[in-house]
């Protein structure tokens, strides 16, 4: 029962979606007040309502564990904890793209509840756009992968969920994603309803920036945590593998960067119009293409659990219709969009370009590099990707791209010249050249993980200069949330850095009662002993850690054996200190009786994902201050138009 | 800038950047992309020792060995028409590595024909084969689909 509410609810929205695509596009006709183009608003709510409801109930069927619906009994287990249960929900193909079109809708509510500073029909061309998005999902669901289908005979068992997954940064990291990537949906709808209404403004800027913002936030949250889970759950030590998923995530994140800095020129500064149309549609294109990716199959992945071949075709049909059709527009109209305020090239908004232009060829290098495996196999020659073209390539856009971000900030708007902050530059140079010396001669450091600790430091100096000669406390909150976001970018650079340049490992064979070591800690294997857990079974080594001689600490790498479906894991143990983490694997036994231990001593590592929390806090902060700003500005404006309406009645 | 033409100039000079970008995208993966091999391919034509290749196939059963240090193993990957690659490598087996299923080992040949592998990846979940794998064998995939699908219709 509570499934086939499920279903009818998504029927119901996706009616709606139509009845809201139809009223945004007469509106463009006929004008904001014909009678159907009124309807937009409500159908947006309305639709955002019954696919939270559709949603709810696939939560419900999950959290009872109704085997009678196939999607259950091929993805959940009775004997699983409630929470992978719930997670379980998403975990897969037809629940995650149900939880796409839920966010999507929800998001378009929003807007249609809140929007209210661009014209109506500029509003409406826009929820136009963001229902003609979601039509064509509605249907990917409906037709092609239906949640909610019951089984004729309800299954006795559940086949359980990859143990991988049964982990709780998966109950979080999709979600994050995807609410990152549904986010720039809204940007896109955005843009798309400028260019159809030629309404190219600031106060356009202003309406999407928060949901740039939001979406940004959300990207990067995602990407840290995804980027934390491989690095523990996979056991390999690594926590960045260039892989296409992750590559998938990273490109629609840098997009929406790009497109963050150019919307805030467009808002402050008029300038950039056609620019930051393009990197909206460009942004959302990127989370599609994400979504392919990642559902499709069509790239062999670390991450792809979920994938099903057939069904790539499908959204490959979408992405073509959206991504083209888009671009097509953009063609069309962007010729017509006049030309916005000009500025110099020694300004705030010239660094911003140059910003945008590096992370557009990062995102470039990116995606070539991301897709060249397909085009090659389209002649039938079969090659992987890997970190050898990835970071060196990159490296020779990411570099400008964060000296420009040291110096940038400290400019002014429209016109300023490079004297006025000679000083300045002069000190971040010193900075930079005498961190490069300093580490170079201290340690043998190859060259990338070199610049990077040098600019990590230099930039970590550099995003404070802002507020110089500022009072702390009145500075804007959005200031705020930019240094922090650009003091993020420089922890976790140095904690890449540092993890590339400074890690040791140590791979041994240890019987009981052995000692090794790894970097400054001394490693005892006490004994390898079995345990068990709800749907596992394990050998658990106890081994006793010292670090550089000091009081050991016990740690339990273990070898899990899942029974729900049959599979071996490996439980890494990470034991964090301040200045970095021990990361210890058990393996096989060989024939002689030993065990294989893998071990890593990474110092800093853990600033990477602190570097990525501190850049979403950032992307937090600024959101907080540019909402409450726009409903100061709002409440002015009420207040303004009240006092008018008094003094002409007065007269 | 002065010039009436800024925007002509703004959208040059990111296109220049932009084609740059490509082109050196372009010329470093005809370099440094690593080629896939299959077991059959490798010893038709086996690339050069020390290359930086990929080598996907079936874990022959009953070839996994663990060497006398403890850390090394040593096993034999299979393909098509009895082809057949030894590979040694050094370190802990990826979680769903097993015999008789789908691995691609990240490496290089060595001067004595053995492949030095320093990653492993196996295939992911019970219902999936690495891509570069789909079409080595339908038999074999079959099979393995077969096996692993019970339970549902």
């Amino acid at each position: 029962m509570i499934a086939e509410i499920g279903l009818a609810a998504l029927w119901l929205a996706a009616a709606l979606a139509a009845l809201q695509l139809v009223g945004g596009l007469v509106a463009q006709r006929a004008g904001a007040d014909a009678e159907i183009a009124r309807l937009t608003r409500p159908a947006a709510i309305l639709q955002g309502g019954l696919v939270a409801v559709s949603f709810a109930s696939l939560l419900w069927v999950f959290a009872i564990t109704d085997l009678s619906v196939k999607l259950v009994a091929a993805n959940s287990h009775t004997a699983k904890p409630m929470i992978f249960k719930l997670s379980g929900a998403w975990g897969n193909h037809e629940g995650s793209m149900l939880l796409w079109v839920t966010v999507m809708a929800l998001a378009g509510a929003l807007i249609a509840a809140v929007e209210r500073r661009l014209p109506e029909k500029t509003m409406q061309a826009t929820l136009a756009a963001q229902s003609f998005v979601a039509l064509g999902f509605y249907g990917f669901l409906l037709l092609a992968s239906n949640p909610f289908e019951r089984l004729a005979q309800p299954a006795a068992e559940g086949l359980g969920l990859n143990p991988l997954l049964q982990d709780i940064g998966l109950a979080f990291h999709p979600p994050t994603l995807y609410i990152g990537y549904v986010g720039l949906s809204v940007a896109f709808s955005f843009a798309l309803g400028a260019l159809l209404t030629k309404q190219v403004t600031p106060d356009f800027a202003r309406a999407m920036r928060p949901w740039i913002l939001g979406a940004w936030v959300f990207l990067t949250l995602g990407i840290t945590a995804g980027s934390y889970w491989a690095y523990y759950e996979l056991g390999w030590g690594g926590y960045w593998f260039w892989d296409p998923v992750e590559n998938a995530s990273l490109m629609p994140w840098l997009a929406a960067t790009a497109l963050l800095h150019s919307a805030s020129v467009l808002a402050s500064r008029d300038a950039l119009r056609v620019w930051t149309i393009m990197l909206g549609v460009v942004a959302f294109s990127m989370s599609m293409l994400g979504t392919f990716l990642v559902r499709s199959g069509v790239l062999t992945s670390v991450h792809a659990f979920a994938v099903d071949p057939e069904r790539g075709s499908f959204i490959l049909f979408l992405l073509a219709i959206y991504i083209g059709g888009a671009l097509l527009l953009f063609a069309l109209r962007a010729g017509s969009i006049s030309e916005g305020e000009r500025f110099s090239v020694a300004s705030r908004e010239g660094a911003l370009v140059v910003n945008n232009v590096m992370l557009s060829a990062i995102l470039a290098v990116v995606l070539l590099g991301t897709l060249y495996p397909l085009l090659t196999e389209a002649f039938d020659v079969r090659v992987s990707v890997g970190p050898p073209y990835f970071n060196p390539v990159s490296a020779i856009f990411v570099f400008p791209m964060l000296a420009i971000m040291a110096v940038g900030p400290l400019l002014r708007w429209r016109r300023d010249s490079w004297g006025r902050i000679s000083k300045e530059v002069a000190l971040l140079v010193a900075l930079l050249l005498a961190a490069l010396v300093l580490f170079g001669l201290l340690a043998e450091v190859a060259i990338l993980p070199l610049l990077g600790l040098a600019f990590a430091i230099t930039l970590g100096v550099a995003s404070f200069l802002p507020l110089r000669g500022r009072s702390l406390r009145r500075a804007p909150l959005s200031l705020w949330g930019m240094v922090l976001a650009h003091f993020g970018l420089a922890v976790a650079l140095l904690g890449m850095a540092s993890e590339s340049a400074f890690s040791t490992e140590k791979l041994a064979a240890l019987g009981e009662g052995d000692v090794t070591s790894v970097g400054p800690w001394e490693v005892t294997l006490e004994a390898v002993e079995p345990v068990a857990g709800p749907n596992w079974t394990a050998l658990s080594g106890r081994m006793q850690v010292s670090y550089s001689g000091g009081e050991p600490v016990e740690i339990n790498p273990q070898s899990r054996n899942f029974w729900a479906p049959a599979q071996q894991t490996a439980e890494s143990v990470l034991l964090t200190r301040w200045n970095g983490q021990l990361y210890a694997v058990i393996g096989t036994q060989a024939p002689d009786g030993r065990w294989q231990v893998r071990l890593w001593w990474k110092p800093l590592v853990t600033l990477i994902w602190y570097g990525g929390m501190l850049i979403a806090l950032g992307g937090i902060l600024a959101l907080i201050g540019r909402v409450r700003s726009d409903l100061r500005r709002r409440s002015a404006k009420r207040k303004g138009a009240a006092r008018r309406l008094e003094m002409e009645t007065v007269k | 800038m002065k010039a009436k033409h800024q925007r002509l100039v703004l959208v040059v000079l990111a296109l220049i950047a932009l084609v740059g970008a490509g082109l050196l995208a372009a010329y470093a993966l005809r370099n440094q992309a690593s080629y896939f091999y299959l077991p059959e391919q490798m010893q038709a034509d086996p690339p050069q020792v020390g290359q930086a290749v990929r080598l996907g196939g079936m874990v022959a059963p009953g070839t996994v060995e663990m060497q006398a240090d403890g850390i090394t193993v040593t096993f034999t990957v299979t393909g098509r028409e009895d082809s057949a690659v030894p590979v040694r490598f050094a370190g802990i087996l990826p979680d769903l590595f097993q015999e008789g299923s789908g691995v691609v080992a990240e490496g290089r040949l060595a001067a004595d024909g053995t492949f030095e592998a320093d990653k492993l990846l196996a295939k992911h979940d019970e219902n999936y084969v690495p891509r570069e794998l789909q079409d080595m064998d339908e038999h074999q995939a079959a099979e393995m689909a077969r096996e692993t699908t019970i339970g549902i219709e």
